[in-house]
């Protein structure tokens, strides 16, 4: 039971990273951003990279990828999103030339890495573990978690405390509104698009580490899950999606548990279905108005 | 120079030819090239150490690549019938190019043996001149299974299989019946899919209700994952893999986790039979560090010219197809071997531990 909770919290912290970046991007410019999957793997796999070849610390490791997964989101902001910006029916065209970059994305790992699942080499992580009643936590799990609340915390104050942050949110309500106050909404969506994208790098490599196998396609099965932590959470609402992040892992786990394997995804989703039946706006989402 | 050589090699073989124009001629496709390559280099190995322990005269061996593809293998299944005129075909490497070349075999009537397709459906039943020195899934597992039963004395077990993928439900299903047999209290099933990373939460749920031993229906590399997670978990109790685990790159992946690691295979290489002490000396003269595919190749060749001494020294096709079906008892390195009425493999398997990184026979 403790073990199962603990199992829960864990996936549910990754989710909940990778459904923050997502959110965010979809609150500033009400457009889903199907590469975030593909940014997630793609930062897995530098991360790997950089422990493999070069020998790096994952301490040196991690932060180094996040921070290319952050530059990655700047240009698929420049290639996939700006050029059809303005156009009408931009927000359609904007998803299916994200999608169109995922591919991209995912066809370059596959080329450098290639189909087979690759792992990071033994010892990458120090094998440290504790056994709290019967349950068993690792180091990893808890920087892990760790790692999560803390990315999600820094996201939170940046929105709420900062100037970067007001105008984020100014965007996000209104952004022809926010042009004429004067704020630069061009660069204002680059710095969303790298925040979002850092930190689904960060959700990649931490899952990379947690569960250490990674493919190509490792993102798609994550990018499902996060869609429906952010529909759930509210689209647009980052407290939301961290909440959401939480209870789909919880309620996944416990399916698992209780009801059997095979029921995990229907469980999960039937919930998603019911509370967009009961709520259509998700659990966090304000009617007519968003929260980046 | 070199032109000058290549004429002394044909020449040299035609004499061979003409000298023992009665020896049978063999037709072997196997996969030097592709995706496959690493299992037809023990195989082409194994036919070697077969032919000199036979002795010249008695099978002249023609060698074929199948390029591990169905086309390729159709290709070279047509000239080995066709233009080489075999008496019969020891191959192909893979199950998938059988299905494709065998009906060729089938159709003009001459006998294939195949040394390492393992697939349950679609090779043997293709008709009655294809055969098999190579135990299938369905066969390896419930001979495992008992053998570790033996050893380890397990009575509960927890079940963890991909239900996604053919190859893992077939196994589970097998593994179902094998256990139910055995009369293994089953005390969970759980499932997972192939794009699956994360089996924390079925593993808790497995080893929460204490099963003697963890059951698993897996591709090596959920297999390889499955592993490591459950011994993160503090799982030190032994683990019963299917043929998905048959693969060094299990190990490779599951790292210092896969220790303990059991799993049916057909080839016991300590066995001390003469047939495979006989085997492992002739492969020690080859160079090549023997494995399953070599032992089954080697064991093919050795039927195929039982085959011709059961028929009374005819080399014709529909008398090496006769002969097939008088080999009974023989002593392989495989161990005492028969067919089954359905030309399958009847043979005992064996069970191996990971042991220090590698594969070790379970006594």
């Amino acid at each position: 039971m403790g073990q199962q909770i603990l199992n829960g919290l864990f996936v549910g912290s990754i989710y909940a990273l990778f459904a923050v970046g997502y959110t965010l991007v979809f609150g500033v410019l009400d457009i889903l951003n199907l590469a975030h999957q593909a940014v997630f793997m793609l930062c897995a796999f530098i991360a790997l990279a950089l422990v493999e070849s070069l020998h790096l610390s994952i301490w040196v490791a991690l932060p180094l990828a996040i921070l290319a997964g952050g530059l990655i989101g700047i240009g698929l902001e420049r290639l996939a999103f700006r050029p059809l910006r303005g156009r009408a029916g931009s927000n359609i065209s904007g998803l299916i030339s994200s999608l169109a970059m995922a591919t991209v994305f995912e066809a370059i790992a596959a080329q450098i890495f290639g189909p087979d699942i690759s792992r990071f080499p033994q010892g990458t992580f120090p094998d440290v573990q504790w056994h709290p009643g019967e349950a068993t936590v690792s180091l990893l799990q808890i920087c892990i978690a760790g790692i999560s609340v803390l990315l999600m915390a820094v996201l939170t104050w940046l929105l709420q405390r900062t100037r970067l942050g007001r105008s984020i949110r100014a965007v996000a309500e209104n952004p022809r509104a926010a042009r004429i106050l004067g704020i630069d909404v061009d660069k204002v969506i680059s710095v969303s698009f790298f925040l979002s994208s850092a930190l689904a790098g960060a959700a990649g490599v931490l899952f990379g580490l947690a569960f250490n196998s990674m493919s190509p396609d490792v993102g798609r099965s994550v990018e499902l899950k996060g869609l429906a932590v952010i529909i759930l959470g509210g689209m647009g609402s980052v407290p939301g999606a961290v909440i959401a992040g939480f209870a789909i892992g919880l309620v996944e786990v416990f399916t698992v548990a209780h009801v059997g394997s095979s029921y995990r995804d229907i469980v999960s989703f039937a919930v998603l279905f019911i509370v967009l039946v009961a709520r259509p706006r998700g659990l966090f989402g304000q009617i007519a108005t968003r929260e980046a | 120079m070199k032109r000058a050589l290549l004429l002394l090699c044909a020449l040299s073989a035609a004499q061979a030819a003409s000298a023992a124009d009665k020896e049978a001629v063999i037709g072997v496709a196997i996969s030097i090239t592709g995706p496959a390559a690493s299992y037809g280099a023990q195989q082409k190995a194994g036919i070697q150490a077969a032919l000199a322990d036979l002795g010249p005269g008695k099978l002249d061996v023609k060698i074929e690549d199948d390029a591990s593809t169905k086309e390729q293998g159709i290709t070279v299944f047509q000239k080995l019938i066709n233009r080489d005129k075999v008496s019969a075909i020891l191959g192909p490497t893979l199950s998938n190019t059988a299905s494709a070349a065998d009906p060729l075999a089938q159709a003009a009537g001459v006998p294939v043996l195949a040394v390492s397709n393992t697939a349950a459906k679609g090779i043997t039943d293709i008709g009655n001149f294809i055969w098999r020195d190579s135990l299938t899934e369905k066969q390896v597992i419930p001979g495992a299974f008992k053998k570790a039963q033996e050893k380890l004395k397990f009575k509960t077990a927890g079940v963890l299989y991909g239900n996604d993928d053919v190859f893992t439900k077939a196994g589970y299903d097998v593994m179902a019946k094998t256990l139910d047999d055995l009369k293994i209290k089953v005390l969970g099933t759980q499932t997972f899919a192939k794009p699956d990373r994360d089996y924390n939460a079925q593993l808790t749920a497995l080893a929460g209700a204490k099963p003697d031993v963890l059951v698993v229906s897996a591709l090596a590399d959920n297999a390889a994952a499955i592993v490591a997670q459950a011994r993160q978990l503090g799982w030190k109790g032994p683990i019963l893999g299917g043929n998905g685990f048959n693969s060094p790159a299990f190990i490779k992946n599951a790292g210092p986790a896969a220790e303990g690691v059991m799993v049916g295979t057909s080839w016991n290489s300590l066995s001390k039979d003469a047939a495979n002490q006989k085997f492992l000396e002739a492969m020690k003269k080859v160079g090549v560090n023997p494995d399953q595919f070599s032992a089954q190749a080697y064991t093919g060749i050795l039927i195929l010219a039982e085959a011709v001494k059961q028929s009374g020294g005819k080399t014709g096709r529909e008398d090496i197809n006769a002969g097939l079906a008088k080999v009974k008892n023989f002593d392989t390195p495989l161990g005492k071997f028969s067919f089954t009425p359905e030309r399958d493999a009847n043979h005992e398997p064996s069970v191996q531990e990971v042991k220090d990184g590698k594969f070790q026979i379970v006594q």
